[in-house]
Parts: structure tokens; sequence; C-alpha cells
């Protein structure tokens, strides 16, 4: 402990520590950001790979490669480790890198506590995944987890999952904090809030969501363990609770948690094109209150998604026009990055490519929310691949997308070198047309009405369902063409100069590339 | 701003690494534990892999806060950094106040909503058909299955023991200010007096605490398993009882630092979370007793 102390005075002066305990140890935001971006992409493989299982068993109709219960858990485990395990902690790998480079500051707020963050996350994943080798398999009730499916029907690993929440819940929560005590105390002088990046203030309002919900998400799976293994009744009709209440707590915490996943990438997104358009962001202040106002918005919409469960007609109608009503904060969003576009002195490199891809095709994801938000629509929709389609064409176009985007942006300055632009471009399309090839055709079988989370199908689903496990496919190989990229472009490339983006703006991009291992110790001057 | 300047950013720290570690070996104990009790499998693994994650745990913490102690101690924080450890409290105790929020929330759905539903209300004619007999009245001592849970024969009268511990959560959250008062003026012994006050109210809540859930448990059959009533009723007032542990071995640790000479009347804000923490324990207690004991 002493020898920890008695560091610090050189700890400025010197680069990162030698050695691979450099990243157990490190309190340092990049090396910490590094490790959440490669453990975001870990799992989004090993997710991935589960979506491939999914999708080849649903090649063709009948069951062919994996038993009814193992594709339970596939399905299950595939949303966790997507939502909790790559889409979240990548978004927190871009905050460490970017946020304090953004704002001028030294670091994070609380740099041990990052380091807690991070490392809590593979203990929780860590844990998550050994349920699959458990007796009576891993989880297989949904990433939803609805009671009783996730208590009294439960495989017993269901007691591990809970925890592994509760780590990740943790970690979210820790991470949360730092950032909005980064965000607010941590700028340089001269960095008024209505001068940050749009990147720092959707990740503020993010990091807000998240030390709100969070916490609600850890009581809901308490509840669950509590019903499972100490008799309480909170989800069971026969002791007076009520199964459907977990729906109510469970999307308390689930709706704001979609936002969590997608505002981030609007702030990259709001960054991205203005760089490659050459103009200022159209309308900056309204993209600031639009994002509160989705912020705000998304505490009270939850029923949308138990519009077929059983609530009163008042719940309907209050829960319909109050989701309806976020079309139009995100409609402004939508406005200001064409009109941003509009006029510019547009180039199309990677980063630009997924950007306009994120923006045409999150607004064909928002389109198909606002059919299922109508509530007499939705008795129709509801648990069939319209949704599936839904929150694919929000999840894959827009959060990841989002996050291919700031890494092709931000490469440069994490590497010093250039990535290459003919295969990053490749990925783009290959991505494209695999991710579109996989979801649009869900849309017209999930209207035909072919329910979600099934193994097997009618014949009538049977030429869609091939063409969508082709595009899956594609998709996924492409992603470890991806990896390479990446691989390529830290081993060597075109050196990248300080502002490798002739329209870029931000602090980020007045230090050298690639950044040094501490950036700002002394603040810079924002006029 | 001269303050930027002197930003403290430790260099590497073992502590997280540890807690981490830590928390999944507890965490893990504490599944196995439990699977095994539900299970009926006659296996003490799980015990000791908790213990041990415990350890890790207390091992990490001693180390951690000493830690932080130390290098306030040698003068490396500037007031930037009080501000950011403000802010990590502040929206630490506001996740807080979101968990409990959790319970909260399931004791009003179920006493509004779910069970005038169950038995009957409104136009779910369904509901009614599972236990025709069912009537909601609260607190809930017939619950629709009463094989399956047996409810209570009674509950906690609100004007006996939660009646004084109110009383004593409330006083305590005054004592430990004017501790606070009294370090902000120097009086050191005022100090000490206030403080010490502060644990020990705080230990007699929890007594008295325990001694209702076994008044509860042997004499009302008021249980985690007698309905959506015992089950609301232990989990808000099990984990604000947590809470005050928790809070009373923090009160204990500032005690302990303040015979050590720690804390000067304008650098203890070791001293200020706490006693913010202590306040909002006994804010939770007081909408305990208001919607779980008096409603």
């Amino acid at each position: 402990m002493s020898a920890v102390i008695d560091n610090h005075h050189a700890d400025h002066a010197h680069g990162p520590a030698k050695g691979p305990m450099r990243w157990v140890l490190t309190t340092n935001h990049k090396d910490i950001g590094s490790m959440y971006l490669w453990f975001s992409f870990a799992m989004f493989l090993l997710g991935g790979t589960m979506a491939m299982v999914i999708r080849a068993e649903l090649f063709q109709p009948g069951l062919q490669l994996v038993a009814p219960e193992f594709f339970n858990q596939m399905t299950t485990m595939h949303g966790l480790i997507m939502v909790f395990g790559a889409v979240m902690p990548a978004f927190v790998g871009l905050a460490n890198w970017m946020i304090p480079m953004m704002i001028g500051a030294p670091d994070m707020a609380l740099p041990r506590m990052n380091n807690f963050s991070f490392w809590l996350l593979p203990a929780a994943f860590g844990l998550l995944v050994s349920t699959l080798f458990m007796d009576g398999g891993g989880p297989n009730f949904g990433w939803t987890f609805y009671a009783p499916l996730s208590t009294t029907y439960a495989p017993p690993s269901v007691t591990f999952f809970i925890f592994a929440i509760h780590l990740a819940g943790i970690s979210s929560i820790m991470g949360a904090i730092n950032i909005v005590a980064t965000i607010i105390n941590l700028r340089a002088p001269g960095m008024t809030l209505m001068k940050m990046p749009l990147f720092v203030w959707t990740w503020l309002i993010t990091a807000f969501l998240l030390i709100a919900v969070m916490p609600v998400l850890a009581g809901v799976v308490t509840m669950m363990l509590m019903d499972i293994h100490f008799g309480t009744s909170f989800f069971s009709a026969a002791g007076g609770g009520d199964p459907v209440m977990f729906q109510h707590i469970f999307w308390f915490f689930g709706h704001p948690e979609v936002y969590i996943m997608i505002l981030p990438a609007f702030g990259a997104v709001s960054m991205i094109i203005p760089a490659f358009a050459r103009k200022p962001l159209f309308g900056y202040t309204s993209m600031v209150y639009a994002t509160a106002a989705i912020a705000f918005l998304s505490f009270v919409v939850w029923a949308h998604h138990m519009f077929t469960v059983g609530i009163p007609l008042t719940g309907e109608l209050f829960f319909m026009y109050a989701t309806l009503l976020i079309a139009v904060p995100t409609g402004v969003k939508v406005f200001n990055w064409v009109s941003t576009m509009f006029r510019g002195s547009l180039t199309f490199e990677a980063p630009m490519l997924f950007a306009i891809a994120f923006v045409i095709l999150f607004t064909i994801g928002g389109f198909s929310g606002l059919m299922l938000a109508i509530a007499p629509a939705d008795f129709q929709y509801h648990d069939t691949y319209f949704v599936v389609a839904h929150f694919h064409y929000v999840l894959v176009p827009g959060a990841i997308f989002g996050i291919f985007a700031s890494a092709y942006y931000w490469l440069p300055k994490w590497t010093g070198f250039m990535y290459d632009e003919v295969l990053a471009k490749t990925h783009f399309w290959m991505s494209f047309v695999g991710m579109n090839l996989a979801f649009f055709p869900m849309h017209f079988i999930g209207l035909a009405g072919m329910p979600r989370r099934i193994p097997d199908y009618n014949m009538m689903f049977a030429n869609f369902n091939m063409v969508s496990s082709v595009g899956a496919f594609m998709f996924g190989a492409t992603q470890l063409l991806f990896l390479f990229i990446v691989i390529k472009c830290i081993r060597g490339g075109p050196k990248a100069s300080a502002k490798p983006w002739d329209g870029a703006e931000g602090l980020e991009w007045t230090v050298p590339s690639p950044a040094p291992y501490h950036t700002f110790s002394t603040p810079p001057d924002v006029k | 701003m001269a303050t930027h300047e002197e930003y403290y950013v430790p260099a590497q720290s073992k502590w997280p690494i540890v807690g981490s570690i830590g928390l999944l070996v507890t965490v893990f104990g504490a599944g196995t534990m439990m699977n095994n009790m539900t299970s009926g499998a006659d296996s003490s693994l799980g015990q000791y892999v908790f213990f041990a994650g415990l350890l890790i745990l207390i091992y990490m913490m001693f180390g951690w806060f000493s830690n932080v102690v130390s290098e306030s101690h040698q003068g490396l924080y500037s007031a930037q950094m009080d501000r950011s450890f403000r802010m990590g409290m502040g929206w630490f105790i506001f996740s807080e106040v979101m968990f409990f929020a959790a319970f909260f929330g399931a004791l009003f759905y179920v006493r509004t909503l779910a069970g005038p539903w169950l038995a009957g209300e409104g136009a779910k004619a369904d509901t009614a058909m599972l236990w025709p007999e069912f009537e909601f009245v609260w607190p809930l001592l017939q619950n629709p299955d009463p094989q399956a849970y047996p409810g209570p024969t009674e509950t906690i009268s609100p004007w006996q023991l939660p009646l004084i511990n109110t009383l004593l959560l409330i006083t305590s959250s005054v004592t430990v200010t004017f501790a606070h008062h009294a370090l902000r003026a120097g009086k050191r012994a005022a100090l000490k007096g206030w403080l010490l006050l502060t644990v020990v109210l705080a230990v007699v809540f929890l007594t008295l605490q325990i001694a209702e859930y076994i008044h509860a448990y042997n004499d009302l059959g008021l249980t985690l398993a007698s309905g959506i009533y015992g089950a609301t009723f232990f989990m808000l007032t099990g984990f604000h009882g947590a809470h005050v542990l928790m809070g009373t071995i923090i009160l204990t640790v500032m005690l302990i630092r303040v015979h050590k000479g720690h804390f000067t009347p304008d650098n203890h804000f070791g001293f200020e979370a706490a006693s913010w923490y202590w306040h909002f324990v006994d804010v939770v207690w007081v909408g305990l007793f208001i919607f779980v004991y008096i409603f």
C-alpha cells in the first residue's frame, strides 16, 4: 500500500507501467477505456455466436441443430450478453477514452473506482456464462426474465444469473457516477455546459438514467431471489402478489435502459456528421433539450411493453400517447442531422457511412416503434418477429453502427495510425447489406404472425427465414473483418495527424495522435 | 483555476481487482449456499466460499479506505477532488433511493391495484374466478391461497416499538448534526460525545428491530413467507435495517477516527459523507413508518 502512495509524485512524468499488471492495476482512463472496448468486442463476438446458432436453427423449418431447451438458452443469453456485455460497456469505453479529452480533464474524477467498474464486468459475465455449464442449463426465460418463468419454472442456475446482474449493475452505477462527477466537476475553465460536445451531453444524461434505473433492476432481481429461495410472494398471486408486477418493475428499468443504449450513439453521430459535412451541427441547443426530453419521457412509457398483459384502458391510452410523444424530440434530432448535412461539403469516409446509415436505419426502427406504440395495433404485433425486427433496427444500425462510427472516427486518435479505408468501407457495406437482409424480412414474417423465441415455425415463413439467416451469417462473418481492421490499425499504417478529419472540432483533436498517456494534466483554455 | 493543476490522479492500485474478486467469490458463495438450501443438499461449501469472499471484501475496504485517508493526510486532495467525492457520495445515495423506490413501488402497486384486482374489482372477471372467496384488505391477513401462504394472525402495531424506533432514529439524526457542528467549531470533546451517542442510539434501534422480528416470527406468524404483507414488510424493513447496520459501522469507524485525531474543522468529508448516509437511512425510516407501519 505504501508503495502505491510513494509512486504518486512521478505519475504524470512517466508513461504506462510495464508488464501485464499494467492493465490489472491501472487507473488511467485510456487504459480502462481500451479494456472496456476490447471486453465489449469479445462479448459482441460471443453474443454474436449465439445469434449464429439461433439463425442456423431457423435456417429451415423443423428442428435440426439444437434442442428447444438449448435454443431458449441461446435467445436469452444472446440478449443479455448483447445488452449488458456488448453495447453498454462499449459506450462506457468510449466515454472513458473521450470524455476527459473532450472536456480538458486530466482523467476521470474517481480513477480507482473507474478500474473497479471495469473489473466487475469480467466477474459478472464469467458468472453469467458459467450458468450454461450448470445442471439444468443456463437462463432460458428470455432476456426480459419474466416471472414466473424466471422464478417458479427457472433452472437452479437462475440464482447465479441474479448475482451476475447485481455485479453488472454495481459496475454500471459506479461507472455512471464517475462520468457524472467527471463532467460536472472536471471541465476545463471556459467549457460551459452549453459548449460541451454532444457526446458529453448525451453521456451526462445517460449516466443520470443509469443511476436512476440500475438500482430498480437490482430491486426486481432481489425480489426474484427472495421468491425463489425465501418463500416471499412478490410475483405469486397465491400469496397476494402479482406476476404482472414483475413486468412493471422490470420495464420501469427496461425502457430507460433502451435509451441508455442509444443516447450515447446519438451524441457520437452528432459529432461525426458535422465533421464530415464540414458544417457546424444544426440546432445544437435543440439537440441538448431533445435528449433531455427523451430521457424524461423514458420514465413514463414503460407499460407500452405490456399492452397485451391486461392493463386498464386508461393505462393503455396513457402509455400509448406518452410513447407516441417520444417521436417529437427524436424527430427533432433526425431533422437536425439531415439539416447538418444539407448543403455541406460531404465526404463519405467509414465513420460518415456508418453515421448516415445510422440516421436512415434508426429512423426505420423508430417508425416501426411508432407502429408498436399504437396499443390496438400492438395486440397484433406483440411477441411476433415484428418486435424482433423493430428492436434490432434500433440496436444494430442504431447502437452498434454508432459504436462502429465512433471507433473509426477515433481510431486514429487512439492508435496514431489511419485505419485501412478500403477494408473499412468493405466492413460497412457488408454489415449494411447483411444486417438489412437479416432483419428486414422479419417485419414481414412478424406481421404474418410468426412468434418470436421459437426454434421451429410454419412452412409459410421458410423463405424469409432463410434470407434472414443468410444475412445474419454475412453480418456475423463481417465482424471478424472489423477485428482484423482494428488490429491492423494498431500495428501500423499511414501516420495520423493530430486532426486527421478536416471538419472535426473539439479538444481531443488538439493533442497529438496517438494521444499521450496523460493528456491535459493542466487544463486548456476554452474560448 | 489553480485547483485544476493539482487534481490528484492516483498511480496504480490493487484494490479494484481485489474488490472484484472479493465480490465474485462472495456472490458465488451466496448463490451456492442458497441453491443448496432450496434443493436440500447437505453441503456447507457455499458458506465457506461466502465468508472467504466477505473477508476479501473487508480486506479491500480496509485497505482502500486507509489509502484514501492517508492520501488525504498527505494533502494530496484539492478542493476540486473534494467536490468529486461529494458528487460521488451524493449520487450513490440517489441510487440507494431508487433501490428503495423499487420496493416502495411494489408495495403501492399491490395495495392500490393488484390486490383489489385479485379480489375481482374492475373489468377483469377472470381474476376473481381463481379464488372467489378472496377479499382484499390491508394488512392482508388472509392470502388468496392460505395453504401455500398461511397469512399472519396479526401485524405489528405502529404505536409501540416502531414509534420508539422512529424517535430513536430522528434523535440520532439530530445528534449526528450536533457532532458535525462540534467538529466544525473545533470542540473535540463534544464531537466525541455526540457521535458516541449517535452510535448508541443506532445500536439500540437495531436491537429493538431484532426484538420486533423475533416477536413477528414467534408470536404473530408474520414471516417472509406469510404472503405479500410479510414479503413487503420484511424486504422494506430488512433492507432498511441492513442499511442502518452499515451506517452504524460507518459511524463507528468515524468515532474511531475521531479518537485517533482525524478530521479538522474544515477538512472532514469522510465524516460528512457518513452523516449524509445516516440522514438518508433516517428519511427512509420515516417513509417506512408512515407507509408500512401506520397506513
